[in-house]
């Protein structure tokens, strides 16, 4: 079966620059592992493909339950040059939220 | 117990929330936060123009609003809307201060400002690139951190008003001064970052960014409460809101706002402390009331941070709206028309079809089809001349572009840039200048 992130997770983005920070969270604390095992850097880097040219490095904080994605060259290059109209990120935490993963 | 208020979380936060937590919130500190990276070159730019400005635009509208307050319930207040001036900050404080008939006592700290003083040859940060190849530069500011506003929270002013210092350090240093902890106590110097931290975007924390209605519901975001932190003397605190507000502070919005930004994790870092995130814990003792506590610190950073500012050209916008029937087809027609129409003049042209893929650059649903769609094109310029081109082509398109086009709408903008590079903490001194008013 699968399941959209979106179902059983909450996301929040932020900028540094270049860098786009997306921070994801279990609603139900539960499943933090079924999304360490499944949410790895490389299947946010595959699925943010276009948007996320650089690296993609993960980050886990189970003190929190949470999952911090540091995604390199992501921002056009960053906020104050960028030509795009969401020049922040701040709608990227949506995108990750679409990702499909078996459980 | 002290209680630190936090009141903005940008320059053009609301205003109401941090005058409701004056009145209401029996603070120690109300601390605003109104600088972003690119504010402070804007700032310097306005300073350029007038030695009497270059301050944050909503100064006088909030302290209008707050100095009343101020005198009555005996809180002082933090804030870095001094921009890239403090002093003339300090200044109209007093000014407004006068005409309110209220006494006070206002400190300026100044220092942050690097322009001078950084060497062109050293490396940006984000690109490896020598500083020099980003000119004309605008400004260069140095973040500053918790010690530089000590003397000026000795100095027993009612507002302390600064240029760039760390967000966290605005909430940071009112703890250091009240509990006279060792600055290199740094597992407490950690915690205190944290909690400035959690506070420093304001409404961030207690229901605003989190919202998504049916699944994470957030009652009256139109009223949303601003957060305030009670912190022990060992940096224990709880983040709480006013009964009674807008909002909500759960341990999910708290964890949202805990991550926010951060590249590294364990080892986030200011001018004060380097934090590691690891060893944080979150407790809900009672509804909208979340306990932090167990942050570790380590070492405080040789060097310090710099954000440059310099004049990147001109941003040139312009939209136009298709809808009903193969309204994305005429959209995306209308983007090609602008393409070819300015390659040759401009270069790189954004085409945008906002309703469809316009803010992830692709559909993630591609089954959706959009009832209307908005195309927008963008460039940058060298000159506004350069950048109204984009508009005046989006315009023509009304006569000679695809059916049925309309509400089209254009505008030029200056771009700032911004880049980072690092300056020795030695090259950076923090001064204090009082303004006071006596009645």
């Amino acid at each position: 079966m699968t399941k959209k992130l979106y179902e059983i997770a909450h996301c929040r983005a932020g900028d540094k620059g270049d860098t786009l920070i997306l921070s994801l969270f279990p609603y139900d604390e539960r499943d933090f592992s079924l999304l360490c095992e499944k949410v790895t850097a490389e299947k946010v880097k595959h699925h943010m493909q276009g948007i996320v040219r650089g690296e993609v490095i993960r980050y886990l904080l189970p003190n929190v339950a949470a999952l911090q994605f540091v995604c390199r060259e992501a921002l056009l290059g960053g906020v104050t040059t960028s030509l795009a109209l969401d020049t922040h990120g701040k709608s990227l935490s949506y995108a990750l939220l679409e990702m499909e993963i078996d459980t | 117990m002290l209680r630190i208020g936090s009141g903005a979380g940008f320059s053009g936060d609301r205003i109401e929330p941090a005058v409701l937590l004056a009145e209401r919130g029996g603070l120690d500190y109300l601390v605003l936060e109104c600088l972003a990276e690119r504010t402070i070159a804007l700032a310097q730019k306005r300073k350029r123009h007038n030695p009497d400005e270059g301050y944050d635009p909503l100064l006088v509208r909030r302290m209008t609003r707050l100095l009343p307050v101020l005198k009555e319930k005996r809180f002082r207040i933090i804030t870095n809307m001094g921009a890239a001036n403090p002093i003339a900050a300090a200044d109209r404080i007093i000014e407004i201060a006068r005409e309110l008939k209220c006494p006070i006592k206002v400190a300026a700290v100044t220092g942050d400002e690097v322009t001078d003083q950084i060497d062109l040859e050293a490396k940006v940060v984000e690109t490896g690139r020598p500083i020099r190849t980003y000119a004309p530069i605008i400004s260069a500011n140095a973040y500053m951190g918790a010690d530089a506003l000590l003397p000026a929270l000795e100095s027993g002013a009612d507002i302390i008003v600064t240029g760039r210092a760390a967000d966290p350090s605005l909430f940071l240093a009112p703890m250091i001064y009240h509990y006279r902890w060792d600055v290199d106590d740094m597992d407490r110097i950690a915690q205190g970052t944290v909690v400035g931290h959690l506070l420093e975007c304001a409404g961030q924390i207690s229901g605003g960014y989190f919202a998504d209605p049916g699944v994470k519901d957030v009652p009256d975001l139109a009223d949303l409460g601003f957060p305030y932190a009670d912190i022990d003397e060992d940096g224990r605190a709880t983040i709480a809101k006013l009964e009674g507000t807008g909002g909500l502070i759960t341990l999910a919005t708290v964890k949202e706002q805990l991550l926010y930004e951060v590249t590294d994790p364990m080892a986030y870092h200011t001018p004060d402390v380097i934090v590691d995130f690891s060893s944080v814990r979150l407790r809900e003792v009672a509804p909208n009331r979340i306990e932090v506590y167990g942050a570790r610190g380590r070492s405080k950073p040789p060097m310090l941070k710099v954000s440059i500012g310099y004049q990147a050209g001109f941003l040139g916008e312009a939209e136009i709206s298709y809808a009903g029937s193969n309204a994305l087809g005429r959209a995306e027609l209308a983007g090609e028309i602008i393409r070819k129409r300015l390659q040759d003049e401009i270069g790189e042209v954004r085409i945008d079809c906002i309703g469809s893929t316009s803010t992830h650059r692709k559909s993630f649903n591609p089954l959706l089809v959009p009832y209307e769609v908005r195309m927008r094109a963008a460039a940058m310029a060298a000159t506004p001349e350069m950048a109204a081109r984009i508009g005046e082509e989006v315009e023509a398109l009304y006569t000679n572009g695809p059916a049925g086009g309309g509400g089209v709408r254009k505008s030029v903008n200056e771009v700032i840039g911004i880049v980072s590079s690092m300056i020795p903490r030695r090259n950076v001194t923090a001064r204090v200048t009082i303004r006071e008013l006596i009645m």
